[in-house]
């Protein structure tokens, strides 16, 4: 590696930049001021960024491929800023898929040139650089593909999660085809065939990220995000490894490793193995005995707004679930009124927000803030449990899965063990919701049935102005 | 093989993991996009592919890598910045 010592100096206070904007990124005081630090780092790195020669990359002269590189950070300036100033907060997770996969698809191009460039040397790289292309391209196109499979399945446009039988030994069968095409180009010599076998590789790539996301149903899509933003993470080192930019190993260690971190943490939440999120085929095949035993003979009671508000306004402590229902009705903002309304008579509330509500961890978080709710009226399910009988009122708006008490009743449940807001142990339960159609994980909700329960029918949002207005009223 | 560079990779796997590992959730969507970001940085890769391009196919992918690496790199930062501002106290 040829580097001067400026260069060097540089990359340290890049990848330093990059450590300290993570770690400011996780309290939420400093989170904004992390990202800025994290965006710093880059700005460095890119003034540092020299080529296999040692030299500056900026420095070169003009040519068409100077231009080129100029006009294509503009195009991706301009569609990133369009991205990401028009996307509603409520599309936030689908937006993070389609960015991740677009640093994918890139970390397998990068790679893929390198490869083929290599082919045409006179002197083979030795076998472990030609590793780092080929993992670099196998995990970045699979990122790349998957992303825009999640990114479908969030936008709606792909709801049912595709299984058929065998589907798992398909799949492993197309992951030992790739990872035998692989040993045998690592292998390679200045041999013509070999760019046959890449192409081959490269598509068989890309058809695996689908095969894999595909059979995953839509609440499993944070977790599926996560790990192929990590994933993307590990091509963008092993690219680096191949291409001798420390930056880029720095940096896509770091995202690697804290990524798969976060994957482990999402799905701890859950109480799932990552291997039965990814192979399990969750919310398609195994809901139909959870239904048999349901308890669709029982009847709910139904309330109206009116005696709801009536309940709200006398408590004395209430806690407010929400979960993607809220966010699909876009009713962050009437929730927030609601509070207000109910704070300014002198009722405690308090949000309790479940690790995976909504499609994303914090996703819910980010709605609320969105719609100036003050962070710390936010409690997380550990906080709130405990002094749940004490609750006076409940308000379920659009949560499902993370209020089933399936979780802790019915072994038989696939969601069984999960952790969950304990809602039903409050004094009475207001469940907000448009019908009693399942939830994501496609499990009946016992906490509609409870003797403490009473269901509010109707759009969230609608229900919530009502409410608000009958408060203010009363 | 430089094992230096190796070296590296081993300290920041451990320091990845370390530094996140006191996040609270509500941060998790921030951190996974703040995180996407920073993996932006392939554009560089695509700029030194792209600088070394000589057939018209490598310009078009090294062309292609370096618009979505842009994308990648000013979208997740501004869409991250985007929803960070929106965490602040009420007054």
């Amino acid at each position: 590696m040829i580097m001067n010592t400026a260069n060097s100096f540089l990359i340290i206070g890049a990848a330093v930049l990059f450590i300290l904007g993570i770690r400011l990124l996780s309290s939420p005081k400093t989170a904004r001021y992390g990202n800025l630090v994290a965006a710093a780092g880059m700005l460095v790195a890119l003034v540092s960024l020299h080529g296999p020669d040692g030299h500056f990359i900026w420095t070169r002269g003009w040519d068409l491929n100077y231009a080129l590189i100029i006009i294509g950070i503009l195009i991706g300036l301009a569609t990133g800023a369009a991205g990401a100033y028009s996307v509603k907060m409520t599309s936030m997770p689908q937006m993070v898929a389609l960015f991740n996969g677009l640093g994918g698809g890139a970390a397998a191009l990068v790679a893929g040139l390198e490869f083929v460039k290599g082919l045409h040397m006179p002197l083979a790289p030795p076998w472990f650089i030609a590793a780092f292309m080929l993992f670099a391209t196998l995990i970045g196109s699979l990122s790349f593909s998957g992303s825009i499979i999640a990114y479908l399945k969030l936008e709606g446009k792909l709801e049912k999660p595709l299984t058929f039988p065998g589907q798992n030994l398909v799949n492993s069968l197309i992951l030992v085809l790739i990872l035998g095409l692989c040993g045998w180009l690592a292998g390679w010599d200045t041999n013509p065939s070999a760019a046959g076998g890449f192409n081959l590789m490269f598509i068989l790539a890309l058809l695996f990220g689908v095969a894999m996301v595909m059979p995953i149903g839509g609440a499993d899509m944070p977790v599926v995000i996560s790990l192929l933003n990590s994933f993307t993470g590990l091509a963008v080192a092993a690219d680096g490894f191949a291409i001798h930019n420390l930056a880029m190993v720095v940096a896509g260690t770091l995202v690697g490793s804290s990524g798969t971190l976060l994957t482990l943490l999402m799905c701890r939440a859950m109480n799932r193995p990552v291997s039965n999120v990814l192979f399990g085929a969750f919310g398609s095949g195994n809901t139909g005995a959870s239904s048999v035993t349901g308890s669709a003979h029982q009847a709910v009671k139904p309330i109206q707004a009116d005696e709801a508000a009536v309940l709200l306004s006398y408590a004395r402590q209430v806690v407010i679930v929400p979960g993607y229902g809220m966010a699909v009705a876009q009713a962050q903002h009437s929730v927030r009124e609601l509070s207000q309304e109910l704070a300014q008579r002198g009722v405690d509330v308090r949000f309790a927000i479940h690790p995976v509500a909504g499609r994303m961890p914090g996703h819910m978080n980010v709605l609320l803030a969105e719609a100036d709710v003050s962070y710390e009226l936010l409690s997380e399910m550990e906080a709130v449990n405990p002094g749940m009988e004490h609750v006076d009122v409940c308000l379920v708006i659009g949560a499902n899965d993370v209020v089933n008490p399936a979780a802790r009743e019915e072994k038989s449940s696939p969601i069984y063990g999960m952790p969950i807001i304990e809602a039903d142990h409050a004094k009475t339960v207001i469940v907000m919701k448009r019908s009693l159609a399942a939830g994501f994980a496609g499990i009946e909700n016992h906490l509609f049935y409870k003797s403490n329960t009473r269901m509010l029918f109707g759009d969230a949002k609608a229900s919530l102005n009502a409410l608000v207005a009958q408060v203010r009223a009363g | 093989m430089d094992t230096n560079i190796l070296f590296i990779f081993i300290l920041a796997v451990f320091v990845g993991v370390e530094v996140i590992s006191k996040v609270p959730s509500m941060l998790h969507t921030p951190l996974m996009s703040g995180t996407n970001a920073i993996h932006g940085i392939i554009l560089f890769g695509g700029i030194l592919a792209l600088a070394d391009a000589s057939t018209p196919l490598a310009q078009a992918l090294g062309f292609v890598a370096v618009i979505f690496g842009s994308a990648n790199v000013f979208g997740g930062f501004l869409v991250t910045d985007r929803m960070l501002q929106m965490f602040k106290k009420r007054k």
